[in-house]
């Protein structure tokens, strides 16, 4: 067991120093969700009055930073098979449980750096009170449990689908829906009822909501049913990466 | 379970892959010994890798089995892993790590201790000649560089056999001495080597025994010495404006065999050349045929590879078909 666990402590560290080597990736990946906080957030904030629009989507720019990291991380099994470390990893004498554990940790893990400097840098942008410390603690489990939920389903998908060409496919019809059709930029109750049915089903709306009460109070489900959809999420997600993943080869 | 010295440090035992119709394998039988360096001389799509990823227990034969280090690949999958090392013939380093952190982290997914890690990173890189690199990012660094980094990883966690797959696959030669002279040290430590080649130098210069493979089958298996001296002793060629005429007039003669006419050049294999030779000469000069050059030598194993298999290695026949079977096999 404890030798499982240095494996995995292996796998994690993998992940961890590729993302701390390039510096310029960390700051680079700001760019797009910072964009979205200041251009779309400032712009519609100054349409729609007596309503801090910024405020309202920084929960949901956090998790749209943590849903993109999170499932690209996951996802980059596919340039492991391209580039022959998976090869490396495989012929390993370590299960391959072990392995989906230590690459869902060590992607979650740079995630949550990720979603940690968005979450300072947008509390800075849109001025909202900084949190109290329990809500902070919260937001951090939420965010550990969304992550972690999200680089499985990366996981899954690379297992399924092994050609490089094919991870365009997973941005477009797997990424931008999951995050257009959330709560992420609309809240839930205002949306036109169609919209709002199909949120209603996407997991990632209950951890953008949950995200929302404990930054800004604004969430519509209760805490508790956005924290057991999010855990719900998270133990379907890791099963199926577990299980297509056994699956694949060299 | 019997001890790995009294069975083999390797026993293929009928072993067979095939994807979807294509056999890339077909019932392939050996035994290597402990302590040998033993070779597969193919070309590619001839089932080498195929075979080294079902003794490495990456892919499942589709029937036959194999024991390494004494342990059944089917059976005890994770005790031949602990036992063996690989360098594929794929890079398969991860580039945005430095040299010293992928062998860390390969340490570290074979359970060595932090005092183990220390000491064999340090062996490593000190044999393959990298240890002022370490701390630099493989990115950075030059095929061979990297051909290096991975055999040091390969040997990391002390394997008792260790399989290298095309070592020198696209280095320059000098590069390639130097790959050569790792493997010698390695040899000279005692640890058992399987490596596959396509390159004829390479086998003959290194391996205690070859077996040379083409289509999936063991045409033939045995010592580089051996294999040269079972096809005869002597190889003439004999070159000709009039190459058939020779051949009949030979045969007429009741001289020689001729084994092959190509490019107005006939060749013979012989017992003794030097005997022969001169006869050859006299047949051509009865018969009034102008002969534009002579050459006899000892055959190689380039001429050992072509009487067993009909061609010659440099042909890259069905190049990248193994590859491509394997790639549709992953198309579900």
């Amino acid at each position: 067991m404890g030798l499982e666990l240095s494996k995995i402590y292996a796998v994690w560290l993998r992940e961890v120093k590729r993302y701390t080597n390039s510096k310029s990736r960390m700051i680079g990946s700001l760019g797009q969700p910072l964009l979205f906080l200041v251009a779309l957030g400032g712009g519609l904030s100054a349409i729609i009055p007596g309503f801090n629009y910024q405020a309202f989507i920084l929960p949901g720019i956090l998790g749209m930073t943590l849903l993109f990291t999170s499932i690209f991380a996951g996802v980059s099994i596919i340039w492991d098979r391209e580039f022959g470390f998976l090869k490396e990893m495989l012929a390993a004498p370590a299960s391959r449980e072990t392995i989906v554990i230590g690459r869902t940790l060590g992607g979650a893990t740079t995630a949550i750096i990720q979603g940690i400097l968005i979450l300072v840098v947008g509390i800075l942008i849109t001025g909202i009170p900084f949190p109290p410390l329990m809500n902070l603690l919260s937001l951090f489990a939420v965010m550990v449990i969304f992550s972690c939920f999200l680089v499985a389903v990366g996981i899954a998908f690379a297992s399924l689908i092994q050609e490089v060409e094919t991870f365009q496919l997973v941005m477009n019809l797997l990424i931008m829906p999951l995050f257009f059709l959330s709560n992420g930029l609309f809240p839930i109750d205002k949306m036109p009822v169609w919209l709002a049915d199909i949120s209603a089903l996407n997991p990632i709306s209950y951890a953008i909501d949950a995200l929302r009460t404990l930054l800004i109070g604004q969430g519509q489900f209760s805490l508790l049913l956005d924290i057991g959809v999010c855990i719900g999420s998270l133990i379907v997600s890791l099963a199926v990466a577990s299980y297509l993943f056994s699956k694949t080869s060299i | 379970m019997k001890s790995p010295g009294a069975i083999g440090a390797i026993v293929a035992d009928n072993l067979v892959k095939q994807f979807n119709k294509f056999t890339a394998v077909d019932k392939i039988s050996f035994n290597v010994k402990k302590g040998e360096l033993f070779g597969f001389l193919g070309p590619n799509g001839a089932g080498k890798s195929t075979t080294i990823y079902m003794l490495t227990t990456l892919i499942e034969p589709t029937s036959g089995t194999a024991s390494v280090n004494g342990f059944d690949i089917r059976a005890h999958p994770d005790k031949v892993r602990e036992s063996i090392g690989i360098v594929f013939q794929d890079p398969t380093v991860d580039t945005r790590l430095t040299a010293f952190d992928n062998l860390d982290i390969h340490g570290r997914l074979y359970g060595m201790n932090a005092q183990q890690r220390k000491e064999r990173i340090k062996e490593v890189l000190e044999l393959v000649e990298l240890t002022e690199w370490k701390d630099k990012m493989v990115k950075t660094f030059s095929g061979g560089m990297r051909r290096r980094l991975e055999i040091a990883r390969g040997l990391l966690h002390t394997p008792a056999i260790l399989f290298l797959d095309e070592p020198t696959l696209g280095l320059d030669p000098q590069t390639r001495r130097h790959i050569w002279s790792y493997i010698e040290k390695l040899k000279s430590k005692g640890i058992t080597i399987m490596l596959t080649t396509h390159y004829l130098e390479e086998a003959d210069f290194l391996c205690d025994r070859v077996a040379i493979v083409d289509r999936g089958k063991i045409k033939v298996l045995d010592t580089p010495k051996n294999l040269k001296n079972k096809i005869g002793g002597h190889i003439i060629l004999v070159q000709s404006r009039e190459p058939e005429k020779l051949a009949a007039a030979l045969k007429k003669e009741k001289c020689c065999q001729v084994y092959k006419i190509e490019h107005g050049v006939i060749s013979f294999d012989v017992k003794d050349g030097s005997k022969l030779l001169p006869k050859i000469i006299g047949v051509a000069v009865k018969a009034h045929i102008d002969i534009e050059n002579v050459e006899m030598r000892v055959p190689s194993l380039e001429d050992v590879f072509i009487h067993y298999t009909g061609t010659s290695i440099r042909e890259e026949k069905g190049a990248g078909g193994e590859m491509m079977a394997m790639r549709r096999m992953h198309g579900h």
